[in-house]
């Protein structure tokens, strides 16, 4: 069981505070992704979890035990770097066989793990090679298989794809889950890139400005995001917002369409709608095409509602011509309303 | 294969290429020869026999006789010559390592307000020529009692080494990043057995050139070894008092003396100068 609490956890470096009152359980064996931009704090977070940075206040607990005055090495964690840290001087053996070594482990034992390890990752063939003869993708290859080898509680990840190209880090991504999924360790993963979250995590915490936003499930975050930036930072395109008027108890006033939304007793809301949660039919929201997009299994169209833009994901067998003025429909269910001053959900 | 090869076009560029060939070999050819010739020239007349060193015509090829050499050896005070440069190197080796080394790492590692400014300064002791400094140094040295001894030259060598010892080690451990330090630290070690099995290793190689550097250095440095000593000469020293009452042969031999020892360390830490000027090594 490696359970990570993280109660109250703020971080300041001088007058910069780079996390407010962080807390967030994340449970065994959960893969949980922290999402933000850079300079939200998620590397941080991160890099206190593993002890590399000590928090201004606070408390860390892995596995039912208060670790955060203890030093990495006793914190039954094991990380993967950004620029995957794979020691230039030792083979890839002894990369894999490092901390296995430092527990003092039979040389059997060591050579038995390592030899598991390298085949879980696809790497046995490079075992004898020094880190200047891998390839990036090897490389990452072999700093993940020193970590698993370690068979820690609990694996730290910082951007570990965002070093590769394109098509390699799809298929580390997919390679990835498997392998954390199959050796059951509680796994901490940080990204800025929001596919790679959604594709990855049981659950997301996105965070912003040394906060998390939200911490759900990737169709949750989706679908109901807790606060504006949420559903601004995730989707592409991204989500539409709308400023509502009131009127009347209930009902908003959108673009000149009035909506049932919450009921609040402010002036103005925001009204927020997915780009392809649209649909062209009279009666909805009149805007002004501007540009069409034809993406092939879709077509984006991006139009202008008073003056702001406004986008919609439409069928590609639309008809749509730019300089129109169209009528489009929000699917009521999946319309949302985000308060003006608190920026949170209603 | 075409046999029209009438095409202007290619055989303009396949002109330009020729004559950049030609001069890029005949630059190449004259840089040898600058550095080459002296050399061979030394070695041909310090392998061959004392007679043949002053007779005419001279030849061309070593008769590998080591008759100068033994000479050379067997000179009164080249011993003791010999002994005194390598002291001397070696206090000044271990000298400049020791200071410049944890300069190098606190350049390298922290941020600290006059770094650029102290990187200057290291550069510029370079910018006072010695023999502005070897005659104060003299006068202070015998106040002091450091006059004519090893250890007083080995500091005024050490102060010529350290720029560069400082320069060299910095460049050796900007380049380790200290992800590899907390990769480390995760994977079971506490911060001494990082240094000593992730650090370390990685950087000695650069550390023992830069020591290497510092000892040729010393080894070569001819003017505050005049001036400084005077019964516990250096070699330099001894050969350029003794350059115009010993002959021939003997000036050979010692030049050779000289320089072989230097040439075979600054071949094998060529890398890390490379380094030091900012050319990647890797």
């Amino acid at each position: 069981m490696a359970e990570i609490v993280i109660k109250n956890v703020k971080k300041s470096f001088g007058e910069f505070t780079a996390l407010h009152s962080i807390d967030l359980t994340i449970s065994d064996q959960e893969f949980m992704v922290l999402l933000g931009a850079s300079g939200c704090g998620k590397t941080t977070l991160l890099r206190i979890i593993a002890g590399l940075e000590t928090a201004t206040q606070g408390e860390i607990w892995i596995g039912g035990r208060r670790v955060d005055h203890l030093p990495p090495r006793d914190r039954g964690i094991a990380m993967v770097f950004q620029n995957y840290a794979v020691f230039p001087h030792l083979t890839v053996f002894e990369n894999i066989g490092f901390g296995l070594r430092m527990q003092k482990l039979s040389n059997d034992e060591v050579t038995r793990r390592v030899e598991r390890t390298a085949e879980l990752m696809h790497i046995e063939a490079l075992l004898k090679r020094y880190s200047g003869q891998l390839s990036g993708g090897q490389r990452q290859r072999v700093a993940v298989a020193r970590a698993l080898a370690m068979e820690p509680d609990v694996i730290l990840m910082d951007e570990p794809l965002s070093n590769l190209d394109a098509l390699l880090r799809l298929e580390m991504r997919a390679e990835l889950k498997g392998v954390l999924a199959a050796s059951k360790t509680t796994t901490v993963y940080v990204t800025h890139d929001q596919v790679e979250a959604m594709s990855l995590a049981d659950r997301i915490s996105v965070m912003h400005k040394g906060r998390i936003m939200q911490a759900a499930s990737p169709v949750e975050v989706y679908r109901n995001p807790a606060a504006r930036f949420v559903g601004s930072f995730i989707g592409n395109p991204p989500m539409n917002f709308i400023t509502a008027k009131a009127a009347g108890p209930g009902k908003w006033s959108v673009a000149g369409q009035t909506m049932d939304g919450p009921s609040s007793d402010a002036a103005e809301v925001e009204f927020a709608i997915r780009p392809e949660d649209l649909s062209v039919g009279p009666g909805g929201i009149a805007m002004d095409v501007r540009v069409i997009e034809p993406l092939g299994a879709h077509t984006l169209v991006t139009a202008n509602v008073e003056g702001s833009i406004f986008r919609a994901v439409l069928d590609s067998d639309t008809t749509i011509k730019t300089g129109e003025t169209i009528s489009l429909l929000p699917k009521p269910d999946r319309i949302r309303w985000f308060d003006r001053d608190t920026t949170l959900a209603l | 294969m075409s046999t029209t090869s009438g095409g202007d076009v290619p055989r303009a560029v396949a002109e330009t290429t020729r004559a950049g060939k030609f001069l890029f070999g005949a630059s190449v050819l004259l840089l040898c020869g600058w550095v080459l010739v002296p050399l061979y020239l030394l070695a041909v007349n310090t392998l061959s026999s004392p007679e043949a060193v002053s007779s005419f015509p001279k030849s061309f090829f070593p008769s590998f006789d080591f008759g100068s050499l033994q000479f050379f050896l067997q000179f009164n005070g080249v011993g003791k010559a010999l002994w005194n440069s390598m002291l001397v190197a070696v206090l000044t080796m271990v000298l400049s390592i020791a200071i410049g080394a944890p300069a190098g790492y606190a350049l390298s590692r922290f941020e600290f307000r006059g770094k650029a400014t102290f990187r200057m300064l290291v550069l510029m002791t370079r910018a006072f020529p010695l023999p502005l400094l070897a005659l104060p140094l003299a006068v202070m040295f015998i106040r002091v009692g450091l006059d004519d001894t090893a250890i007083g030259l080995a500091l005024v060598h050490t102060t010529l080494a350290i720029p560069f010892a400082v320069l060299i080690t910095f460049s050796i451990f900007a380049g380790i990043p200290i992800e590899l330090e907390e990769a480390a630290w995760t994977l079971g070690c506490n911060r001494l057995q990082a240094f000593q099995k992730v650090i370390l290793p990685l950087v000695l190689p650069g550390i023992i050139a830069s020591a290497i550097f510092a000892f040729t250095i010393s080894w070569n440095e001819v003017f505050a070894a005049a001036v400084l000593t005077v019964q516990n000469r250096t070699l330099p020293a001894f050969l350029l008092q003794s350059l115009d009452v010993s002959p021939l042969h003997l000036k050979f031999a010692g030049g050779a003396a000289l320089v072989v020892p230097a040439l075979i360390f600054i071949f094998a830490v060529r890398k890390y100068m490379f380094a030091m000027w900012g050319i990647a090594n890797r």
